[in-house]
């Protein structure tokens, strides 16, 4: 094996070349990546013409929109979570968390709230909160509680909400509540081959610097590919879907939990955001609006591309209805005696 | 995807992020206040895929030196990371060349092309045209500034209209800035997207425009318009939402805003 150096691309990267052994020439990711951004270069002219309709236009920044402005909770997230696999040892969580999973369920559902930020930033740090040892059902309140009740989350819902102010004490009763029930049921019926040990071998003989950005490297690409999957099905449905649709729905107060509930999953909006899209769907009753700000955080689109992602699919096809039907719930529960 | 191709994925990224945070480019998808957040996450990218190709640098060192010590007992180090369950596979010579991310990093190139290549203009009269006016009462209406024409924005205005059925306005004139729309009948609209977090989260504020126009309105193009407040008024056909009219005195083109979404929402 040599290894042949040949000038650093533009890119600024280190190219080496490998010399497969008896098999020919062979097509690699980083020649394929030159060839594609080539390709692109030399082909703009068309592409952008073939992207100017106006459907395709909306898509797009629509598309650009989900990444760009969820790409920075991303990277926060992916360097909790690095931080956590490299600098923090197991032991910690052991002492940190109550022995008892019924009780480490909620703890680590109240700490939810110290992780500022939306959605995109709990499932990497969930992830690597189960690799070093905390216990899933823990571990998944915390994934469902800390994009919904941290305080930016919060004091985004008291000013969408100038007139009610309950709707923050709802928000943060019924997400909490969802999020607990969530762990419990998962500590009662969840079998851990469900759930994929993130394919990763450990870090362990690395330098610690070598361990951190191998971890912070492996997530941006990994939970990123997701986040992009997410944004174009949320992109499509914004810029495809009628919005008239839902006037009809507003009528009927079980219709128009279901229908909120739903377009809290499709539209993927960040959670720092939706309490100010729930507050312009004023036609509709504030249980059905909370159903939509509990149901959005814990599961929509994006969420459920990036749980597929770190989690596996088989956890993600049983979660996702799991959290959307009991997301349902606890807003009807708590919009009962809140709102 | 190796190595090599993730860290220039990643140094593309980071660098696009850079670059639409130095510009008024990022003003076109997300709130302004999301500018420190993106160029940090820019530079971590960044340094990320720097530390990713010196790492790398570093252990083909390694593994050239070890190979040269012993002969054929470096082939296939144990607890090198990415082999996700393959426990072998042919061309991983053991110093990270044929990882096998999932492909569907791939992707990730997506938004960077549409980001450096197509850069798509901020939403405009489809998407407004597409869902409701997103007016909400105003809290109060503070007295107007001073001036003549007054400034305002176009929310404001829509809102004092709209809700306040004019009286803080009396018949003040009044300047607003928002794009063209044409519905379907063909009545003018001059729209604001009001937008909270991100481009996703962006609805229209829609004023309905009577009086001077001039002859020819081209959907898109962005105006400034000045005129008085009148009674005149309509509802949004797609969520019944109250649109307020503006009669027109004087309208002129003037070039896109750097920042194109109404944030007042977000102070």
């Amino acid at each position: 094996m040599t290894i042949v150096k040949t000038p650093p691309a533009p890119a600024d990267r280190g190219h080496e070349e490998e010399t497969p052994q008896g098999q020919g020439w062979q097509f690699n990711s980083s020649l394929g990546l030159t060839l594609l951004l080539l390709l692109l270069v030399v082909g703009q002219g068309p592409i952008r013409r073939a992207l100017a309709a106006p459907v395709m236009q909306s898509w797009m920044t629509v598309f650009l929109a989900v990444v760009v402005q969820a790409l920075p909770f991303l990277v926060l997230g992916v360097l909790l979570s690095a931080a956590l696999a490299v600098f923090v040892p197991p032991s910690f969580f052991a002492r940190a968390l109550p022995k008892r999973a019924a009780l480490a369920v909620p703890v680590a559902g109240v700490a939810g709230a110290v992780l500022p930020g939306c959605e995109c930033a709990s499932v990497p740090v969930a992830g690597a909160l189960v690799r070093r040892g905390v216990t899933p059902a823990a571990a998944l309140a915390f994934l469902l509680s800390a994009p919904a009740i941290n305080p930016i989350v919060l004091t985004a819902t008291a000013v969408a909400f100038p007139r009610d102010p309950e709707m923050v004490l709802a928000r943060f009763a019924a997400s909490l509540l969802v999020a607990c029930t969530m762990g419990w049921l998962w500590q009662r019926l969840g079998r851990t081959d469900w759930l994929r040990q993130p394919a990763r071998a450990s870090y362990e003989g690395q330098g610690k610097g070598a361990a951190f950005w191998g971890s912070v490297r492996h997530d941006v690409m990994h939970a990123g590919g997701f986040l992009v999957v997410g944004a174009m099905a949320a992109a499509t449905l914004k810029a495809v879907a009628p919005a008239s649709w839902l006037r009809t729905a507003a009528d009927n107060p079980v219709v128009a939990i279901l229908a909120l509930s739903i377009l809290a999953v499709l539209l993927s909006i960040c959670s720092e955001a939706d309490a100010f899209v729930a507050a312009s769907l004023s036609q509709f009753s504030l249980t059905a609006r909370l159903a939509f700000l509990v149901v959005g955080p814990m599961i929509d689109l994006k969420l459920f591309a990036m749980q597929a992602g770190t989690f596996g699919r088989s956890f993600a096809l049983r979660f996702a209805p799991a959290t959307f039907a009991l997301a349902i719930l606890g807003s009807l529960l708590v919009g009962a005696v809140l709102l | 995807m190796n190595r090599q191709a993730q860290a220039a994925v990643l140094f593309l990224v980071g660098g696009a992020m850079l670059h639409a945070g130095t510009t008024d480019l990022y003003l076109r998808y997300v709130k302004a206040g999301l500018r420190p957040l993106l160029l940090a996450a820019g530079a971590v990218l960044i340094v990320a895929a720097l530390a990713t190709v010196w790492y790398e640098l570093r252990r083909a060192r390694a593994a050239r030196m070890r190979r040269d010590d012993v002969h054929d007992h470096a082939r296939h180090e144990p607890g090198d990371e990415g082999h996700d369950h393959a426990p072998y596979e042919p061309g991983d010579d053991g110093h990270g060349h044929a990882h096998r991310e999932p492909r569907i990093s791939w992707l990730l190139v997506l938004p960077l092309f549409a980001l450096i290549l197509v850069a798509p203009p901020a939403l405009g009269s489809y998407s407004a045209l597409r869902s409701g006016t997103a007016l909400q009462p105003p809290l109060a209406y503070p007295a107007l500034p001073s001036g003549d024409p007054v400034r305002l924005g176009l929310v404001d205005y829509a809102g004092r209209a709209a809700y306040g059925h004019g009286r803080s306005l009396g018949s003040r004139k009044v300047e607003i800035t928002g794009f063209v729309a044409l519905d379907g009948a063909g009545t003018p609209y001059l729209v604001r997207m009001a937008l909270n977090c991100c481009a996703a989260d962006a609805q229209p504020v829609k004023v309905g425009l009577s009086g001077k126009l001039p002859p020819v309105l081209q959907p898109d193009s962005w105006l400034d318009v000045t005129g008085t407040y009148t009674g005149k008024r309509t509802k949004d056909p797609v969520n019944g939402g109250i649109v307020p009219f503006l009669d027109v005195i004087r309208a002129k083109p003037v070039p896109t805003p750097s920042d194109p979404y109404d944030e007042s929402w977000n102070s």
